[in-house]
């Protein structure tokens, strides 16, 4: 107990249920396209609307296209699932950040940017990277659609209180080392499901030393180990990044919610449930080799043996070969974006490698940025120059070739160096095979052509 | 949608593979419908057929198999929040899925759409698996009011845990919304203790 995610817990808990979960108030509910509507329509049936309007803002991510956002979506399912949310929000009075507005992208990008996600907040989102908003010290978790319906209509979820899990890393991240690498390397260690049943709280060193953006991808990675979210104890980075956002309160009312949050930490008497350490120093650029996020190894590591036949079915599904070298595997196209590395400081990174540099004649790249937001700092920056100049095209926001519910989809048996989260059987497209790595070894990809170590061109 | 579960006995289709993901169970593509109706015909779509729509050598094409009980391995439902994936499972005819273990958001899922995550030890998996291996048309009875799981053929029988709340709910064909809404004066009544301003 006197853990930050029991003070955030207990504060939000309505009535604790005879024998079952917990009833949870929710400060914050994002909705998107694909997993509302059924949603919406369940209020309909029930004659009921949402309790808390104010509390719940939707924006369309999934489907959306990223060239010629201004024309109609080419293909029409796609196209009425986004025209079904614009209806909704219209019919039930809620905030909607439509296509082409200026705060559109992707809901774990556009939350924590225009400060919509705070300290000591519950939030949820029909979306399992919803763990991404735990960054700024909230409890924050990806739920079901008939979830998203239970919190419209009561503002409230059940849940039962997952248990608590403290990763500590100490020591130092080390050059080219991002927090991409860092959560492949938790990945790696704990496997797929190895915090399954667990809300993780980040610590240490390498945690205090992250930055907002860094963190926000670490804690969007705490599903991929089986977590329900992650979160990071608030601190100076945490309110030097939300000061003056759009929707955080500003002045008197701004220096009064900084000090309620400085309490925001575990206790030094806190006991979690499982604690687990690790060092910095163990911590390379990392890649995936196989079908699940769990199954990543150093850059220059080999692949290792199989143990299951889970593992077999997965380097056959990838073509690799247990003993093989990822380093030098021909890459035929690199993906950087998603909610896990759509930010400012990827774009930074990337363009950090291919600067002076030209796209590899062979590769097929698409720069999708999370949200505008990110899109007009990325042009303010002089980003976007060093992109175009290396032979690049910067697109519009959206999930897109995360998991290619659009148009960019990856073909059958095409390799992807991703910065995304997932390298499921056809995830980025049907066949299409997937490495996850940071924006730094997906910019070496994308001007070597094959499979590079970023700290050989950094 | 709301079908009460209290006992069934049916035979079994086996699919003992670990970390099946939510992707496997229903791909993005078919997350595009605005309603909850026709996702079983597309589970395990790219399992179960070939780009052009040919059926694959996969348990589901073979008719050995058959049954509401689908059985799986470790970490079921694994990534993706989506509820499609349970939505399929049901629509495909499952009401029970054993597995070693199940991943916390697709677990509530199937619980929320009176599907029944059974999380069951090795040995009892292994056994079951056996006994289907025996014989594929060999039933297992699924008693959720005693919950407990029992292998007919052999008399094993294993306990489950699920929370008394759920355990009425999936019994009773009641959902969470159901209950919350009979409780909209606790909502009030945190409201004006915890929230000073309505953000």
């Amino acid at each position: 107990m006197n853990t930050l995610f029991d003070k955030i817990w207990d504060a939000h808990v309505v009535q604790h249920v005879a024998d079952g979960p917990d009833q949870l108030y929710i400060d914050r509910l994002y909705c998107h396209e694909v997993t509302s509507p059924q949603a919406f329509d369940g209020l309909r049936r029930r004659g009921i609307r949402p309790l808390r309007p104010t509390r719940i803002t939707c924006m369309p991510d999934h489907n959306i296209p990223t060239l010629h956002q201004d024309q109609p979506i080419s293909d029409p399912v796609g196209r009425k699932q986004v025209e079904t949310l614009a209806q909704n929000v219209k019919e039930f009075g809620l905030t909607h950040y439509g296509l082409m507005d200026e705060r559109n992208g992707i809901v774990h990008v556009v939350g924590p940017e225009r400060g919509l996600t705070q300290p000591g907040m519950t939030i949820v989102c029909g979306d399992s990277h919803t763990s991404t908003h735990g960054a700024v010290g909230a409890i924050a978790f990806g739920i079901g659609t008939s979830e998203v319906e239970q919190v419209m209509a009561s503002q409230c979820i059940l849940q039962t209180k997952p248990k608590t899990m403290r990763i500590t890393i100490d020591g130092v991240l080390g050059r080219g080392v991002t927090a991409k690498d860092l959560a492949l390397y938790l990945m790696s260690q704990l496997t797929t499901n190895g915090a399954t049943g667990y809300f993780i709280e980040y610590a240490g060193e390498a945690i205090r030393a992250l930055s907002m953006e860094g963190r926000l991808t670490l804690c969007n990675l705490s599903i991929e180990m089986g977590a329900r979210g992650g979160m990071v104890a608030p601190d100076e980075v945490t309110f030097a990044y939300l000061k003056g956002r759009p929707e955080v309160p500003q002045g008197e009312a701004w220096d009064k919610m900084v000090e309620q949050w400085r309490e925001l930490r575990s206790e030094p008497d806190a006991i979690f449930d499982k604690e687990i350490h690790f060092h910095a120093d163990a911590v390379t650029p990392m890649v995936t080799y196989g079908t699940n996020p769990g199954m990543a190894i150093a850059i220059d590591g080999t692949i290792p043996a199989s143990a299951t036949e889970s593992d077999k079915k997965a380097l056959s599904y990838m073509g690799f070969h247990e003993g093989e070298k990822m380093l030098g595997k021909p890459v035929d196209y690199v993906f950087l974006g998603a909610c896990t590395n759509g930010r400012i400081e990827d774009f930074r990174a990337f363009a950090s490698i291919v600067k002076g540099r030209q796209k590899a004649q062979h590769i097929t790249a698409w720069l999708v940025p999370g949200s505008w937001s990110v899109y007009r700092q990325i042009e303010a920056e002089g980003i976007s120059d060093i992109l175009t100049a290396a032979g690049f095209e910067l697109r519009q926001p959206g999930c897109s070739a995360c998991l290619a519910m659009n148009d960019d989809k990856v073909p059958a048996g095409k390799l992807c160096v991703s910065t995304s989260n997932r390298n499921f059987e056809g995830r980025q497209g049907a066949g299409s095979r997937t490495v996850l790595a940071s924006p730094l070894t997906a910019a070496a990809a994308a001007v070597t052509g094959v499979i590079t170590n970023p700290n050989d061109l950094l | 949608m709301k079908q009460p579960l209290t006992i069934l006995q049916s035979s079994c289709v086996p699919l003992p593979l670990d970390n099946i993901d939510t992707d496997q169970i229903i791909p993005a593509r078919f997350l595009k419908a605005t309603d909850r109706k026709g996702f079983g015909d597309n589970l395990f779509r790219d399992w179960r057929y070939a780009p052009d729509g040919t059926p694959r050598d996969f348990v589901m094409n073979d008719p050995t198999y058959t049954g509401s009980i689908l059985v799986a391995g470790e970490n079921f439902g694994c990534g993706s929040s989506r509820e499609h994936a349970a939505w399929a499972i049901a629509d495909a005819g499952f009401r029970v899925v054993i597995a070693r273990s199940f991943a916390d958001i697709h677990r509530q899922n199937e619980l929320n759409n009176f599907v029944l995550p059974l999380q069951v030890d090795k040995d009892f998996h292994t056994a079951l698996l056996e006994a289907i291996s025996r014989d594929p048309r060999a039933t297992v009875t699924v008693d959720l009011p005693a919950q407990t799981v029992t292998i007919d053929a052999t008399g094993q029988t294993a306990h489950f845990d699920i929370n008394g709340y759920k355990k009425y709910c999936l019994t009773h064909a009641l959902d969470d919304i159901d209950f919350l809404l009979e409780n909209k004066d606790k909502i009030e009544n945190y409201e004006t203790q915890h929230c000073s301003t309505r953000r």
